[in-house]
């Protein structure tokens, strides 16, 4: 966005404070400690020493009240759905949710005789980031990671909440 | 010590408690200030790893357990007592300067633990401590197979062939063919160029 177009919108102070919780939120984004399947595996292995995904400020958190970013890292079957559903749900806005893996884009390998598996979470819950691969490897985790925080800097919440008629 | 400027050391712990409270205290405000509120009912429910919670967490609790913590709280103060004690009153100058001193002190300990150990005795008479056990009851079921039959089948034994270290088995030489005859593979993989006709 444009500084004339900021301007037009919000006002610079609103367009600054934007930022700078844009650049807070998006420096530590938390995920929910929380692995399905196989996927799961490379999601450790992403936050682990080698790759370290501490270092964007992304560190697993055991409750969903304090996390920001959900990874569904496997294959979503129908009774996990519900679970995977409550545990957004419970989750404090703004979140946003990395589906992880071919299993959680589409089903996967079991999109078509898989009679237990959810063809893609984005049924039941909105996704925001899809990786794919299966299972993908840390760096393509770490490429969501990279495109989310993309998505975080565009964002307005303060403004959104300072000017409801704008937004 | 006596200028005012001069903070004593509890006025820094002080100063630090004030300020760690300042700044907890500014992060939630903060907090509250800037982060959206969207409640929903389903947010608002309790996080039980994603399960539906079910009935009321106020559920009784045998009345056991509280003669036990009282016990258990009785013995842990009293350890708390005998720490100062051991290392205030068993100083070696304290013992030098009159010998009785530490037969008193000792004394005194024995009075203390004397009492409590008088209401352990108590509690362990009265049956407190005693936990109820699980009446183990035996399933017996009336079947009209005789003992003898379970017996019999557990009498048997099973025969154990004496180790005996065996030759290699010899192979059976083929008789050999020749290349002709070398058996196909059952399943032929069947190549199509691009572009070529199917067959």
């Amino acid at each position: 966005m444009s500084i004339d177009k900021q301007l037009e919108r919000n006002g610079v102070v609103i367009a600054k404070l934007d930022d700078l919780l844009n650049w807070a939120r998006l420096s530590s984004m938390w995920p929910m400690s929380f692995g399905i399947a196989c996927c799961a595996i490379e999601m450790m292995g992403a936050m682990a020493a080698t790759y370290d995904l501490d270092r964007f400020g992304v560190f697993p958190r055991p409750s969903p009240r304090q996390s920001d970013v959900m990874i569904i890292a496997g294959t979503v079957t129908f009774k996990m759905a519900d679970r995977i559903r409550r545990l957004y749900e419970q989750m404090p806005d703004p979140k946003y949710v990395i589906s992880m893996g071919s299993c959680a884009n589409c089903g996967g390998p079991y999109w078509q005789h898989g009679y237990h598996v959810v063809k893609g979470v984005d049924r039941i819950i909105p996704v925001d980031i899809y990786v794919q691969g299966c299972p993908p490897r840390p760096e393509a985790l770490i490429g969501a990671f990279l495109e989310l925080q993309k998505k975080i800097a565009g964002e307005h919440i303060l403004a959104d909440k300072l000017q409801p008629s704008r937004a | 010590m006596d200028d005012p400027v001069q903070l004593t050391e509890f006025g820094k712990i002080l100063l630090i408690g004030v300020m760690g409270v300042l700044l907890v205290l500014f992060t939630l405000l903060l907090g509250k200030i800037v982060s959206p509120k969207k409640p929903t009912p389903e947010k608002l429910t309790t996080y039980e790893c994603g399960e539906e919670a079910t009935g009321s967490s106020w559920i009784s609790f045998n009345s056991r357990f509280y003669v036990i913590a009282l016990v258990f709280l009785l013995f842990d103060v009293e350890l708390i007592f005998v720490f100062p004690w051991a290392t205030v009153f068993g100083q070696a100058e304290l013992i030098a300067a009159d010998s009785r001193w530490g037969w008193f002190t000792l004394a005194e300990m024995a009075i203390f633990i004397g009492i409590l150990v008088v209401g352990l005795v108590y509690v362990w008479k009265k049956g407190d401590l005693e936990w109820v056990k699980p009446q183990v009851a035996l399933p017996r079921v009336n079947v009209n197979i005789p003992k003898s039959a379970y017996d019999k089948l557990n009498q048997e034994r099973y025969r154990i062939r004496a180790f005996k270290p065996e030759t290699a088995p010899q192979e059976t030489k083929k008789p050999d063919t020749g290349g002709a005859e070398t058996k196909k593979p059952a399943f032929k993989p069947l190549f199509r160029k691009p572009g070529g006709t199917p067959s």
